[in-house]
């Protein structure tokens, strides 16, 4: 067949993977967990899933390594491009507007769940999410990812509007490592980054600074 | 009545699926009289990368497999691309090959029309961008790595077009051997002959652990200005010496009759064309 042609074995996945974006005053805070995997193999073990789309707006990309790099690379040029013409900073929502167009146009041919969150001074800090099939909402938090299935009791339960910087960071952190531990597809370090009107800060969490869990 | 030509839009560019439906057919037609088609030449491989103080060093295995049988046991993995990039391949043999020369024939042109020296990151994305018009066709998994104004810079792409840039990599069948040598000894900032020795113990794994590879161990080490391909760097598999002749000596085979009848030809032309036996 067509598509047994096509060597399955080297398929480079983030199906297996924990992301998450929350907004909060001021700006957002995005997570992931850094690994892919071809099929049992962690092919990269610290991979950076929050992709910049611009100076102030980011992507974090589950699903097919191969489509979400090459969508994004896709939008960077396009918002970047649109940013010039405008002479202006682009919208959060324009951005998610392309990766939807992309997404939804060409949805038979790829796998990819993004969720586009950042800074822009009309609206603030946004969170974006557009899953497989290339539908678009926004949401004050959202998760993505194989793993993001054992962490939407925890998410629920635990955000609260109006949280601060450092209340978000600690609820992504933690969020994430619950992921991680229970969803045998995402681990390695978790990357986080705030992105406000002040710029972006980067850190990672390495694997013996997770925050620790009582484990039955 | 099948089509000759499938023509699939992706991306906003057709790619043409030519003769599939005729090799499917063939498949099946061969098949039926109870033999199997020819395999597509791949390199069943160890290639691996590692950036180091000045620079970076590729290795490469030298086996190019036909289904279970070597088809080439000194084949040249690491490939040009430009002065100071080279890129190593795994899978499909033919694919590798022809990419890596598009590449290296596109980017000349670039260089030139910027009148730069090319950069690893402009060799990445044309890679990538070529490897995903084809979502994953093309079976080229490749280890690209180089030297430009940037420093040392390395990555590994894959089939479908996904990249990932790294201090240490390793693609093919025998990259998991590999990449347990490197996760054991890998520092950063090595100096050039503890690389040197890295690589070729990474490679040395994937040749004697993995059956898709073998025989000797190619490196290319590039540095700022200086590029050292050393191949072969290390002849891992020498071809041992027979140590008892098992030819029948003359008169083991009694001769009963004998008639012999010459053939009255003449001699027009003759050219004699050696064997390459290496």
């Amino acid at each position: 067949t067509l598509e047994a042609c096509c060597s399955r074995a080297w398929t480079s996945c983030f199906n297996s993977t924990s992301i998450m974006a929350v907004e909060f005053e001021g700006g957002v805070v995005i997570g992931a967990d850094s690994r892919t995997t071809t099929g049992a193999y962690i092919a990269n073990r610290v991979t950076d899933k929050l992709t910049p789309i611009h100076e102030r707006i980011f992507c974090c990309r589950s699903g097919s390594a191969a489509d979400t790099q090459a969508i994004a690379d896709a939008v960077t040029y396009q918002l970047g491009f649109h940013s010039i013409e405008l002479d202006e900073a682009p919208l959060v929502q324009t951005a998610a507007s392309l990766f939807r167009e992309m997404c939804y146009r060409y949805r038979e041919e790829l796998m990819a769940g993004i969720i586009v969150a950042g800074w822009d001074p009309r609206r603030g800090g946004q969170v974006y999410t557009v899953p497989v099939g290339g539908m678009m909402t926004r949401q004050p938090v959202s998760v993505g990812g194989s793993g993001s299935s054992y962490i939407y009791g925890y998410v629920d339960s635990n955000y609260r509007a109006g949280m601060s910087k450092e209340e978000c960071l600690k609820f992504t952190a933690e969020a994430l490592t619950l992921a991680m531990e229970r969803d045998g597809s995402s681990g390695g370090v978790v990357r986080l980054a705030v992105v406000s009107e002040q710029g972006v800060e980067r850190q990672v969490i390495l694997g013996n600074q997770l925050p620790k869990f009582s484990t039955v | 009545k099948c089509p000759l030509v499938v023509s699939r839009t992706f991306w906003g560019k057709n790619i043409k699926c030519v003769c599939f439906y005729r090799n499917a057919l063939l498949e099946a037609d061969i098949n039926k009289l109870g033999f199997s088609s020819p395999a597509a030449r791949k390199t069943g491989t160890t290639i691996c990368g590692v950036v180091y103080k000045d620079g970076v060093v590729l290795g490469a295995d030298t086996r190019a497999t036909e289904g279970m049988v070597v088809a080439d046991k000194n084949c040249s993995k690491i490939h040009y691309i430009s002065p100071n990039i080279y890129c190593c391949g795994a899978g499909t043999a033919a694919d590798t090959e022809m990419t890596t020369q598009i590449i290296s024939s596109n980017l000349e042109l670039h260089s030139l029309s910027t009148g730069r020296l090319p950069r690893v990151t402009t060799a990445n994305r044309m890679l990538k961008q070529m490897l995903f018009r084809y979502q994953g066709y093309i079976g080229a998994a490749l280890v690209l790595g180089g030297v430009d104004c940037n420093g040392p810079h390395l990555y590994s792409i894959y089939p479908h077009g996904s990249t990932d840039k790294l201090p240490y990599v390793t693609m093919g069948s025998g990259s998991l051997a590999a990449m347990a040598v490197f996760e054991d000894r890998y520092r950063p900032n090595m100096e050039e002959e503890e690389a040197k020795r890295l690589v070729r113990d990474a490679i040395a794994a994937g040749i004697f652990n993995d059956l898709g590879s073998g025989s000797n161990i190619d490196l290319c080490v590039i540095t700022k200005g200086k590029v050292d391909y050393l191949r072969p760097h290390d002849m891992a598999n020498k071809k041992g010496v027979r140590t008892g002749s098992y030819r029948y000596k003359h008169g083991t085979t009694g001769v009963l009759t004998k008639a012999v009848t010459p053939l009255n030809l003449e001699v027009v032309e003759e050219s004699v064309q050696t064997m390459d036996t290496s």
